[in-house]
């Protein structure tokens, strides 16, 4: 099948502009993805005609918002193929569901002495509420490394495991390396010990097809910004035996069920972990979002990104001194990399210059960063919006880079 | 010369670029013509935090001046750092506190001054203002007038 990336492109307003008297290219996908006009829309739509409360009134807008917000769950819960709604948490974003997730299993699951492993290469999403909990509850925070191809060290990590692993807590995609993590494999032996895993699946649900049954880890967290929705919108999926064990997060709101002087009673999954009035502006957007993408179809998306990181990795092999970072076989549709000994901060400037947005730094990897004994990176991220003629042109401005630091 | 003056010179040599890659190779030949740091100040002491790239700042009092020196991983910091030397070194402590920082905009480096770009421009700043703040006091303190 040939990608309509035309009318692809057309979808999405913002990428047609200048910037420094250049045509855009976008390479900060990984960072944040662009909207499509259809979902910008169906906001509007949403505040022009169904905006009100959910779940109080008895009124027809608010029957109307909350029909749209549980619809919208129940797609997502369809789209990464969830047992039940009950399993849908909405949140602010990733790092929110990871927080809820750190939190609440802390305070259930977490004793002195007990272990919890994690990896070298997670956001610090997905690294500091890990280590902070530790250190809260007395437990030990466990960091498995990586191997020259920055693919995750598996002996090591299979080894860290004994009987005071309570959690592994992994990401899907490396939002620095690219590297597609073995979670359905390490869920499946974490399992036969009795071992919570949980993924972070930031980077990953934009660009796989995504399966939390088949996957059968016990969390997954993703954000609606990162996957052509709004921002201020993500999802906590946990395992519905597991989440009712957990104590709520915060207080207030849909949350509750029964509220006396002395005690209060809080209501059923998922609302158990929904406090205040949600974000349904958000649920609508990342609602259309998906119709978006499904209708492009997740197994063609991988496929189109798939061909444009080969074209890359191709391309800039081509190029002398370049250093890229993460070379896994299992790779998502992003490049790290430096341009000899030029700081990824001059670099970035000039690239930006030339009307190419890619991120410079350390991605909030820094532990990663650390390991890699690097200060940082540049990194292109590509979404199923660009295209290989945009490719060209961010190996122009590599070139280009190259000589004026000469 | 007097701040506002450097400044103008400074601004008025930009203005002859109206493409960013020529502003910025501009920069770039600034940045290697750094005066350099004496290397026993290139520690965490002097280094300026939020910057993506590194930056070391040294200041000394010398005859009612404060003499800056500093130095950068980065080229282009380094450029930027070297024009805020031209601009503020060899000044007093009470100009220095009181100079105007149009120059900065009207040469087209304001983002490099947003608080939300981790790159520092405004760091380095206050960080001089700051040593200007501390010479000023000090010399008060022992009845100087800078």
């Amino acid at each position: 099948m040939i990608f309509p990336i035309d009318k692809i492109r057309s979808d999405f307003p913002i990428l047609h502009q200048e910037v420094y008297n250049r045509p855009l290219v976008y390479f900060d996908n990984a960072a944040s993805t662009q909207k499509p006009i259809r979902v910008i829309a169906a906001i509007q739509r949403y505040y022009e005609h169904d905006n009100c409360n959910i779940h109080r009134g008895v009124h027809y807008l608010s029957i109307k918002a909350t029909e749209a917000y549980e619809e919208a769950r129940k797609e997502i819960c369809e789209f990464i193929n969830a047992g039940n709604k009950r399993e849908i948490i909405f949140t602010k974003g990733t790092t929110e569901s990871l927080n809820l997730v750190a939190t609440t299993f802390g305070k259930r699951y977490l004793n002195p002495g007990d272990e919890v492993i994690s990896t070298i290469m997670e956001h610090h999403s997905n690294f500091v509420p890990w280590q902070q909990v530790c250190l809260e509850r007395g437990a030990r925070f466990r960091v498995a490394g990586l191997s020259s191809r920055g693919e995750l060290d598996l002996e090591e990590l299979y080894g860290m495991i004994n009987e005071k692993t309570r959690l592994i807590a992994l990401t899907h995609v490396s939002n620095v390396l690219g590297t597609i993590n073995p979670v359905k494999e390490i869920t499946a032996i974490a399992h036969q010990r009795n071992i919570a895993v949980l993924v972070d699946g930031a980077q990953g649900v934009s660009h796989l097809p995504v399966d939390v049954r088949d996957m059968d880890c016990d969390f997954y967290c993703f954000s609606g910004h990162k996957m052509y929705a709004p921002m201020g919108i993500g999802v906590l999926y946990g395992k519905e035996k597991i989440l009712e064990e957990l104590p709520p997060y915060q207080m207030g709101g849909e949350m509750i069920k029964e509220v006396y002087v002395d005690h209060t009673t809080f209501n059923e999954l998922p609302f158990k972990f929904e406090a205040g009035t949600p974000n349904v502006e958000g649920v609508v957007g990342l609602r259309e979002a998906i119709h978006y993408l499904n209708e492009l179809g997740m197994k063609e998306v991988a496929s189109y990104e798939e061909s444009l990181l080969k074209y890359a990795m191709e391309k800039l092999s081509g190029i002398e001194n370049i250093r890229v970072f993460g070379t896994s076989k299992q790779k998502a549709s992003l490049v790290s990399f430096l341009i000899g000994n030029i700081h990824p901060f001059d670099a970035g400037t000039i690239i930006d210059k030339m009307g190419i947005a890619v991120r410079t730094g350390h991605h909030c990897a820094m532990p990663l960063m650390d390991y890699l004994k690097i200060p940082g990176t540049l990194r292109a991220s590509f979404a199923f919006y660009n295209t290989t003629e945009e490719i060209d042109r961010l190996i122009a401005s590599i070139n280009k880079v190259k000589e004026m630091f000469k | 010369m007097k701040i506002e003056e450097i400044e103008e010179e400074v601004v008025n040599e930009f203005s002859a670029y109206e493409d960013w890659l020529d502003k910025y190779n501009v920069i770039i030949e600034m940045g290697k013509s750094l005066p350099m740091i004496d290397e026993k100040y290139k520690t965490d002491a002097f280094l300026i935090t939020g910057c993506q790239s590194k930056v070391w700042l040294h200041a000394e009092y010398l005859d009612g001046k404060i003499i800056l020196t500093a130095d950068s991983d980065a080229i282009i910091t380094k450029g930027i750092i070297n024009i805020l030397i031209r601009i503020f070194s060899n000044q007093s402590p009470e100009d220095i506190l009181h100079a105007n920082l149009d120059f900065i905009d009207k040469i087209g480096l304001k983002e490099h001054l947003s608080p939300t770009r981790n790159n520092g421009l405004s760091s380095m700043v206050k960080q001089i203002k700051l040593y200007a703040l501390a010479f000023k006091t000090k010399m008060e303190q022992q009845g100087y007038v800078g």
